[in-house]
C-alpha cells in the first residue's frame, strides 16, 4: 500500500461520509417501520424531526461524495508517477484494476445520491409527505453502495504496487487493441461525430420542447435520450473530443486532459457532462409523482429551473469541445 | 440566492457576538491544520526539491556488483557499453565516501577531468593542479575554510595530503554539493589507491529517453555482474519515500485531528442558553428547521474557512519562511552535515484539497447532530426555561 496524503484523505473522507450514512440508516429504518402521518403522538413528532436530522445527514454525505469523486481523480493523476509506464490516471487505474470499478461506484453514487437529495427537497416542501416510505427505502439502497465504495477504495490502493508496470493510456485506448477502450477509440471521426452531435440536438430540442409544453411523452423520450446522450457524450471524449484536446491525430486519452498543461479543461468539460445529465433526468423521473398534488406545484415550480440548467450544462460541454475544434490550428477532418 | 446571503449575513452578526468562544475554537482549529499543513508542504518541497536536482542527473548508472556487495567496476566496461546502439557517451566515474573524524562529519569526494572551467554557481574555478580541490559551501562552513586555503584530508594510506582550495561552490547549489569536495580524478584515485582499470560507476548518456530501460536490460544482458540504475527509478525511489515519510507523519497527527474533532463536538453540543434562546425566538417569528440547519450549516463553513486560511498561512510561514524547525530532522534525514538549503515554495491544488478533506469533511460531520439538535430545539420550551 501506498501510504500517500491524498490516499489518506481519501479513506478518511469515505469513512466519515459511510458513518453519517449509516448513522442516517438507521434512523431511516426507524421511520420506514413506525411511520405514521396521521398519528399526532409524542414519537411521531420526534420521527418527524429526525426526518430533519436524516436529511441533513445525506445532503453532507452527498456533498462530500461529489469532492471525493472530484478528489479521486486528482490523487489518480498525482500518484500516476510513482508506476513504471504510466503516464497519467488510466496508468494510476491499471496498475489495480479494481480502481476502474471505484470510478464507475463513483458516478452511479453522484447520481444516486443527487436523485435522492432532490427526491427530499420536493417532499418537505409539501405539507404531507407522501415520500417518506420510498424515500427512505432508497436510502437503504444507497448505503451499501457507499460502503462498497469505501471497502473497494481500500482494495485498490492497498493492492498498488509500485513496482508493477502497468500500460499507459497510450496502449488501452489504441485504435488496435480488442477492449471496449479500443473499439471506441478505433470508430471512425465522423461515425462518432454524427452520433453525438445528432444525440445532443435531440436532447436539446427536447429540452426546449419541454420549456413550452407539459406532454408527459416528451419528458420520457428526454430521459431516455438524456441516458444515450450521457454514454455517447462519453464516448466522443474518447474518440474525437480528446485529439483536438491534445491536438494530436492518435491519443485518446480520457484523463490526460484532467492534467495542468491541458489547463484543466478535463474539469470542467466532465462537471457541465454530469450535472447537465442530472437535469436532464429529473423532469422525466419527477413526473409520475406529479400525482400527488402537493407535489405537483413543487415540481412544477422547479421543472423550468432543472430545464434551464441542462440546458447551460450542455452549451457549455459543446462550447468546451467544440471549441478547439473551429479555432486550434490542428485540422483532423478533411484529408 | 438573496435568502441564503441573508442567512449568511446573520450568522456572521451571531459569530461576531460570541467571539470568546468561537476564537477558541478557531484557534485550536487554525493549529490542527497548520500542523497537518506543514507535513504536506514540507514534503511538496522535498520532493520537487529532489526531481529537480536529479533532472541533472545521468538517465543510467551502472554499477558492478560481486557476492551481492557494491563493487569497483572495470573501466573496459565503458567500451562494451558504448558499442550498444542508441549509446551517446559513458563516462567512468570515480567518487567516494570520506570520514572526517576531526570535525565527526562525512563529506563525498569527486573526480573531475581536471580542466580549470569556469562554471556558473562556483566562486574561483575547478581544480586543474593535483593538489587543488573545489569545495561544497557546508564544507568550507565546518572547516572555517575559503578560497586559497589548505585542506588537510588522511587517505587511504593514512597520510596526510594537503589541497589547496581553488573553488567555492555557492550556497545556491548546496542540495548537491553541500558536502562535495572535488579532486581531480588522477588524485583522487591515488587518494582512494583505485587502480587506472576500475571505476566507481560508469554513467552513461542514451539519446532517445525511451530506449533506457531496454538498453539497461540489454547492460545487465551482455554484463550479468552489473546493475543498471535508472534515473526515473530513483525519482520513484525519492517520491515513495517522501510519500510514505509524509504519510506516517499524517497518520500519527490524525490523533491530534481526532482530539480536535471530540473538542468540536463538545464545543457544538454545549451551546449557551443564551444562543438557545436566540433560536427559540427565530423559530418563535416563523423561522423553520431548514433555516436554522442553514444558519448552522454557514456557521461551520465560515469557521472552517477562516481556520484553513490562517492555517495554511501559518504552515506558510512555518515551512517556507522559517525552514520548518519542528519537522525537518523527521522528515528529512540527510546524512551528517545538513544542507541549509531554502525550499521553493510551492504549493499545488491538490494539497490544499488533501488538507481540506482531512480537515474540515471530519469537522463538519461531528458538528452535524448537536446542530441538528439546536435546530429541532421547540421554540416555547426554550422560552418557557
Amino acid at each position: 500500500m501506498i501510504l500517500h496524503p491524498g490516499i489518506l484523505a481519501l479513506l478518511v473522507g469515505s469513512l466519515v461520509t459511510l458513518l453519517l450514512m449509516l448513522q442516517a440508516c438507521w434512523l431511516g429504518i426507524q421511520i420506514l417501520f413506525r411511520w405514521d402521518s396521521s398519528s399526532c403522538s409524542e414519537f411521531q413528532l420526534q420521527l418527524e424531526r429526525k426526518t430533519w436530522l436524516v436529511s441533513t445527514l445525506l445532503n453532507y454525505a452527498l456533498g462530500f461524495q461529489i469532492l471525493s469523486g472530484v478528489f479521486y481523480l486528482a490523487t489518480l493523476e498525482d500518484i500516476h508517477r510513482l508506476f513504471v509506464g504510466a503516464m497519467c490516471a488510466t496508468g494510476a487505474l491499471n496498475a489495480n484494476l479494481v480502481g476502474w470499478l471505484v470510478l464507475v461506484v463513483k458516478v452511479i453514487l453522484f447520481f444516486a445520491a443527487s436523485l435522492w437529495v432532490v427526491i427530499n427537497r420536493l417532499d418537505q416542501r409539501t405539507e404531507e409527505t407522501p415520500l417518506v416510505r420510498p424515500k427512505y427505502l432508497l436510502l437503504l439502497l444507497i448505503t451499501p453502495l457507499v460502503a462498497c465504495d469505501l471497502y473497494l477504495q481500500f482494495s485498490y490502493f492497498s493492492g498498488l504496487r509500485p513496482e508493477i508496470i502497468t500500460s499507459c493510456c497510450g496502449s488501452l485506448f489504441s485504435e488496435q487493441g480488442e477492449s471496449v477502450a479500443s473499439e471506441l477509440a478505433g470508430m471512425p471521426v465522423r461515425q462518432a461525430m454524427t452520433m453525438f452531435f445528432t444525440s445532443f440536438g435531440v436532447v436539446f430540442s427536447l429540452l426546449l420542447a419541454c420549456l413550452v409544453s407539459h406532454a408527459a411523452l416528451l419528458r420520457s423520450l428526454l430521459f431516455i435520450s438524456a441516458v444515450v446522450h450521457f454514454f455517447s457524450a462519453l464516448a466522443a471524449v474518447v474518440s474525437f473530443i480528446s485529439l483536438y484536446i491534445y491536438q494530436l491525430p492518435s491519443h485518446h486519452c480520457p484523463f490526460d486532459m484532467l492534467q495542468g498543461h491541458y489547463a484543466y479543461i478535463g474539469y470542467p468539460l466532465y462537471a457541465a457532462l454530469f450535472v447537465s445529465t442530472l437535469f436532464a433526468l429529473l423532469p422525466g423521473l419527477c413526473h409520475p409523482l406529479r400525482r400527488h398534488p402537493g407535489l405537483e406545484r413543487e415540481i412544477i415550480r422547479r421543472e423550468k429551473r432543472w430545464l434551464i440548467s441542462a440546458l447551460a450544462g450542455m452549451l457549455i460541454f459543446l462550447l468546451i469541445s467544440v471549441w478547439p475544434m473551429l479555432f486550434s490550428p490542428f485540422v483532423l477532418l478533411g484529408y | 440566492m438573496t435568502r441564503q446571503l441573508k442567512i449568511l449575513e446573520h450568522t456572521l452578526a451571531s459569530l461576531l457576538r460570541r467571539k470568546a468562544k468561537n476564537l477558541s475554537l478557531l484557534v485550536v482549529y487554525a493549529f490542527t491544520i497548520a500542523t497537518l499543513g506543514s507535513v504536506l508542504f514540507l514534503t511538496h518541497a522535498l520532493k520537487t526539491e529532489a526531481s529537480d536536482s536529479l533532472a541533472a542527473a545521468p538517465e543510467l548508472v551502472v554499477q558492478r556488483l560481486a557476492a551481492g556487495r557494491n563493487e569497483l567496476i572495470p573501466v573496459a566496461y565503458a567500451e562494451r557499453i558504448r558499442a550498444l546502439p542508441g549509446v551517446e557517451k559513458v563516462t567512468p566515474r570515480v567518487w567516494g565516501y570520506y570520514y572526517d573524524a576531526l570535525v565527526k562529519a562525512n563529506f563525498t569526494l569527486m573526480g573531475t577531468a581536471g580542466e580549470a572551467e569556469q562554471i556558473e554557481l562556483l566562486e574561483g574555478h575547478l581544480p586543474s593542479n593535483p593538489d587543488e580541490c573545489a569545495v561544497g559551501s557546508g564544507v568550507a562552513a565546518i572547516f572555517g575554510a575559503e578560497i586559497g586555503d589548505r585542506l588537510v584530508l588522511i587517505d587511504s594510506h593514512e597520510q596526510n595530503r594537503l589541497y589547496k582550495i581553488s573553488g567555492l561552490f555557492s550556497t545556491a547549489s548546496s542540495l548537491l554539493t553541500n558536502d562535495l569536495i572535488l579532486l581531480p580524478e588522477t588524485t583522487l584515485r591515488e587518494f582512494f589507491a583505485i587502480d587506472e582499470q576500475r571505476a566507481t560507476d560508469l554513467a552513461v548518456e542514451i539519446y532517445n529517453q525511451r530506449e533506457v530501460k531496454t538498453l539497461a536490460k540489454k547492460i545487465r544482458f551482455h554484463l550479468p555482474d552489473t546493475r543498471p540504475i535508472t534515473r526515473s527509478e530513483i525519482l520513484h525511489t525519492y517520491t515513495t519515500i517522501f510519500n510514505w515519510r509524509s504519510g506516517m507523519m499524517l497518520a500519527v497527527t490524525l490523533a491530534a485531528l481526532i482530539a480536535f474533532c471530540i473538542l468540536a463536538w463538545d464545543k457544538a453540543t454545549g451551546i449557551s442558553s443564551e444562543e438557545k434562546r436566540e433560536i427559540g425566538i427565530l423559530k418563535a417569528l416563523g423561522w423553520e428547521t431548514a433555516d436554522v440547519l442553514a444558519i448552522k450549516f454557514w456557521e461551520g463553513l465560515a469557521i472552517s474557512l477562516t481556520a484553513f486560511l490562517l492555517g495554511i498561512v501559518a504552515a506558510w510561514l512555518h515551512v517556507f519562511v522559517l525552514g520548518a524547525p519542528a519537522l525537518v530532522p523527521i522528515l528529512k534525514g540527510w546524512s551528517v552535515i545538513f544542507p541549509d538549503f531554502p525550499l521553493t515554495a510551492r504549493v499545488d491544488l491538490l494539497q490544499l484539497l488533501t488538507l481540506a478533506f482531512l480537515t474540515i469533511v471530519p469537522y463538519l460531520a461531528c458538528t452535524l447532530i448537536p446542530a441538528w439538535k439546536t435546530a429541532v430545539t421547540d421554540p416555547e420550551q426554550v422560552m418557557r426555561n
